[in-house]
């Protein structure tokens, strides 16, 4: 089985969870025995460990060629796209206006001018900001570089180069756009059963090289933009997001309760979405760091993107209560974000500051260092569809909490869960770990068992027969 | 001549409120009566009136042929007294009769024979002393807390005084013999042991309403074949023992449960060698066919039949060695509320949310919390303040500093 399959992130780089996802799944996949072509806006060094069934590529750098008369006949033939089948010669030459006029047809952009954005951080945020009028920004600089230069039509063959910074700058709807013009082109080099597309960013691609190539469509929800910004959603983004749903043959989700939230929301019939939980790898769970113990102080850590998402005014307000009973505590918000000089105000505030610490964004082995040195791992999420985080902490034997309103809780049992506003419990739940020794034992001990199940093996085999019967349909002519 | 023996176990725990950390030495109410309200008035209407009317008319109907068992803990005698004083009343009109037999236990349903002699003795002559008060007779026969049983448990009770004493007729401690005589403990030269038939009593109690069961519907005719062919094959007596509430609430109305019961003590006096006995008037009738050597505790709880149940893990077996820990300073306060209170805290149900095996339906039904480490949780804060409210009156020489008195508003 060969899959083509598009992402934004993939090890070393990292933003969120969404490359470490991407790294687990498609090494288990490929242990498996799927080929699988993944390709991320840029390459960035080399990944660890990369099996040999996976290749990388980067659109960055492909160069789009085409003759007039190729484009005419692709104008041509767009009323057919994403219902009927283009034939290969003409896929091959799409370009920029002819990508333009697909993402009009298809995508039903309404602009609206956001600086928000998905993994969005403050300096990011802050640039955004700067830039101005965000939508207008796209509408000259990206659509206007996408149309096709002055004289094509009666010119000689054209030649652009796609260059792609990757990441989540200011700049991200024309890169996605960008992104899904070199997907096309990548899309004919490659012999390929079906496509898997992870997140909004790379639907485009997915549903622009289905249109072009009629084979099947898998996209894959690792976050919606209602989780990421509650009330305040960016609706390009969630149009995007929408419109790549209804294109796709199959949804994936990453727990039950996306699933929901996808029907709910975005209005997909439920039948065309399928659960496949994540997993934390093996090699992630692998170092055991010796963190020497200072004192009998405890802490409690909270790591990830300090965005609403994450609800880390949550974690404060419950730290806030604790500290009022028990001195011997330490609480430490790991990682960067929008919220970040909130949070420190906050603390300041309620006088906090000498038991509550900010280490900024960590990686690496400074990542590992935290998870071990920590008595007690907490996840507040406003709204999580997976939250691998957790898994990780249960890798170092640390006791975790775990907020209702995420995808793990539907698959770890042996963690203490509270609704993320209920900052009362939450601080409960914090004392009692820290108080009760036996209870963060036998909450280690389960755990470790726990994990022994969760692995992406078994996520790599749901998937598996997901594409073997999507490929089955299509073939089918079900799709 | 077979005897069919039905015991009934009748129970209702003080189920805890949502007690947190900061609730500690703030507050002192631990019981969700609301809760515990609700449900008691609900059990009553749905299982305790409505059967023993039932069994009311079985017995008057049957002259005094049709006879059973109960035993009442003392945490559902408490709830019924304060909610559905009723209840009390039709259990007295029961013993008025004759035909029906109270049993010896620990007051509060705990398990104080795994921990404190002392505890267990103490516990026992509260209840026996409770039981005379209110229904005339004075226990003869023992069961222990979730038939918890062992060599140990039967010699102590001999030593009460008990002619007999319950326990489960488990696979892995009869091996080839037969639940369906009565036994002689090891070690014991008096008591008793009656042993339940636990696939004759699971077919009423757990599998009467499943519907995937291959025998279902199960009729009073078939089960009464079925009972006649077990004691006509070999046994003195068949041991129907099972939780009252098996009536009307696990099994609802409409499941035909009462029918059931309404016809089946005609179906079993239908067979002439047939008749029903009481657990002492089975010790009196059968003479013991062997001893039975059970060194290691078993319970009739689950698929494993033994402790995991309640003391499986660490959490179980913190929270209750924490609980008797305190024992030889709450008996020091002399201080009738915090006894009541302690013992409540004993309450077996308490460590019985904790268990982590938990994948068990059964448990899932009886679980007031969403998980075992909750369950854990609150109990341990609700000890807290307990210990914290002990240490201050005894640093007030035992003088009440505070109210008002732990535990209920009730």
């Amino acid at each position: 089985m060969r899959v083509l399959m598009f992402g934004w992130e993939f090890p070393p780089h990292l933003s969120g969870g969404l490359g470490t996802a991407c790294y687990g799944m498609t090494k288990a996949l490929a242990s498996k025995g799927v080929d699988i072509r993944f390709v991320l806006p840029r390459l960035g060094g080399a990944a660890p460990d990369m099996p040999r069934r996976l290749q990388l590529c980067s659109a960055s750098g492909v160069t789009m060629r085409m003759t007039p008369q190729d484009y005419q006949a692709i104008l041509g033939r767009l009323g057919e796209a994403g219902q009927g089948r283009l034939v290969p010669e003409a896929w091959r030459n799409w370009s920029g206006s002819v990508m333009r006029a697909f993402w009009e047809k298809h995508l039903h952009i309404e602009p609206l001018d956001s600086a928000l954005f998905p993994y969005a951080t403050g300096q990011s945020y802050a640039e955004v900001l700067n830039a101005g009028d965000f939508s207008r920004r796209i509408r000259e600089e990206g659509w206007a570089w996408a149309s096709m230069p002055r004289g094509a039509h009666d010119g000689p063959m054209v030649e652009d180069t796609i260059n792609l910074h990757g990441g989540y700058g200011p700049d991200l709807m024309t890169e996605v756009f960008r992104y899904s013009q070199a997907a096309v082109q990548l899309a004919g080099s490659s012999d390929f059963d079906l496509i898997h597309a992870h997140d909004w960013m790379t639907y485009p691609a997915g549903m622009a090289v289905k249109a072009a190539t009629g084979k099947p469509l898998i996209v894959h929800i690792h976050a919606l933009e209602s989780d990421r910004s509650g009330m305040n959603m960016n609706t390009e983004v969630a149009s995007i997001e929408k419109a790549g749903m209804e294109a796709a043959d199959v949804v994936v989700a990453v727990s039950h309760y996306t699933k929901s939230r996808v029907v709910r929301l975005y209005g997909i019939p439920p039948e065309k979405i399928r659960v496949v939980h994540n997993a934390v790898t093996r090699s992630q769970a692998r170092s055991q760091l010796s963190v020497p113990q200072t004192s009998d102080e405890k802490r409690v850590l909270f790591m990830g993107r300090i965005t609403y998402q994450k609800g880390p005014e949550y974690f404060v307000e419950a730290a806030n209560l604790v500290l009022k009973h028990m001195k011997n505590v330490r609480f430490i918000m790991a990682g960067s974000g929008d919220m970040l000089s909130r949070m420190v105000a906050q603390v300041a505030r309620l006088r906090l500051g000498s038991h509550f610490h900010f280490t900024g964004f960590l990686k690496g082995e400074n990542v590992d260092r935290m998870y071990a040195m920590s008595d007690l791992y907490v996840m507040p999420s406003v709204s999580e569809p997976f939250g691998i985080a957790p898994l990780e902490a249960m890798a170092y034997d640390v006791p975790v909490i775990i907020s209702q309103q995420s995808g793990v809780s539907e698959v770890v049992r042996h963690a203490l869960k509270v609704n993320f506003w209920d900052v009362r419990d939450m601080a409960d739940k914090i004392c009692a770990v820290l108080r009760y020794p036996k209870l963060a034992d036998e909450l280690v001990r389960n755990c470790r068992e726990e994990l022994k199940n969760i692995r992406w093996e078994n996520s790599a085999d749901r998937l598996i027969r997901i594409y073997e019967r999507c490929i089955e349909k299509h073939a089918g002519g079900g799709c | 001549m077979p005897s069919v023996c039905f015991y009934f176990q009748v129970h209702q725990p003080y189920r805890l409120r949502r007690y947190t950390f900061f609730d500690m030495g703030q507050n002192h109410f631990y019981e969700d009566n609301d809760s515990n309200r609700e449900i008691l008035r609900k059990v009553a209407q749905k299982c305790y009136l409505p059967m023993n009317q039932l069994l009311m008319e079985q017995i008057e109907e049957s002259k005094g042929r049709f006879k059973a068992a109960f035993s009442l803990t003392g945490t559902v005698l408490d709830q019924l007294e304060a909610w559905a004083p009723e209840v009390i009343e039709s259990f007295q009109a029961l013993a008025a009769t004759g035909c029906v037999e109270f049993l010896s236990e620990t007051d509060a349903h705990s398990l104080a024979f795994l921990y404190s002699a002392e505890e267990f003795r103490g516990q026992v002559a509260q209840h026996d002393a409770r039981i005379e008060e209110l229904f005339g007779q004075k226990p003869q026969v023992f069961r222990n807390t979730e038939l918890i049983y062992s060599n140990d448990l039967a010699k102590c009770a001999e030593d009460m005084g008990y002619k007999a004493v319950l326990a489960e007729g488990a696979d892995h401690i009869l091996g080839w013999r037969s639940p369906n005589y009565v036994y002689q403990p090891a070690s014991c030269s008096k008591i008793k042991l009656l042993l339940k038939n636990y696939r004759l009593s699971d077919d009423i109690a757990f599998r009467f309403s499943n519907k995937q069961w291959p025998e279902f519907p199960l009729t009073a005719e078939k089960f009464a074949a079925w009972v006649h062919e077990a004691g006509m094959a070999a046994g003195d007596v068949l041991n129907l023992f099972m939780d009252y509430e098996t009536f009307g609430e696990h099994h609802g109305e409409s499941t035909g449960i009462f029918q059931f019961m309404k016809a089946l003590p005609d179906c079993v006096l239908n067979h002439p060698d047939f008749d029903f006995r009481t657990p002492s008037e089975v010790a009196d009738s059968y003479a013991p066919v062997a001893s039975l050597d059970i060194p290691h505790y078993v319970s009739w709880a689950d698929a494993a039949r033994d402790l995991s149940a309640w003391v499986g893990n660490d959490l179980q077996n913190d929270a209750i060695e924490a609980a008797y820990r305190l024992e030889p300073r709450v008996k020091a306060l002399h201080n009738a509320d915090m006894l009541r209170t302690w013992r409540r805290l004993q309450t077996s149900d308490h460590f019985y949310y904790m268990c982590i095996r938990s994948d068990d339906a059964v448990h899932k039904y009886f679980n007031p919390y969403g998980s075992p480490y909750n369950a854990y949780i609150n109990y341990m804060n609700v000890l807290g303040d307990f210990e914290l409210t002990l240490q201050k009156m005894e640093e007030e020489g035992g003088k009440p500093g505070w109210q008002p008195a732990p535990g209920s508003l009730a």
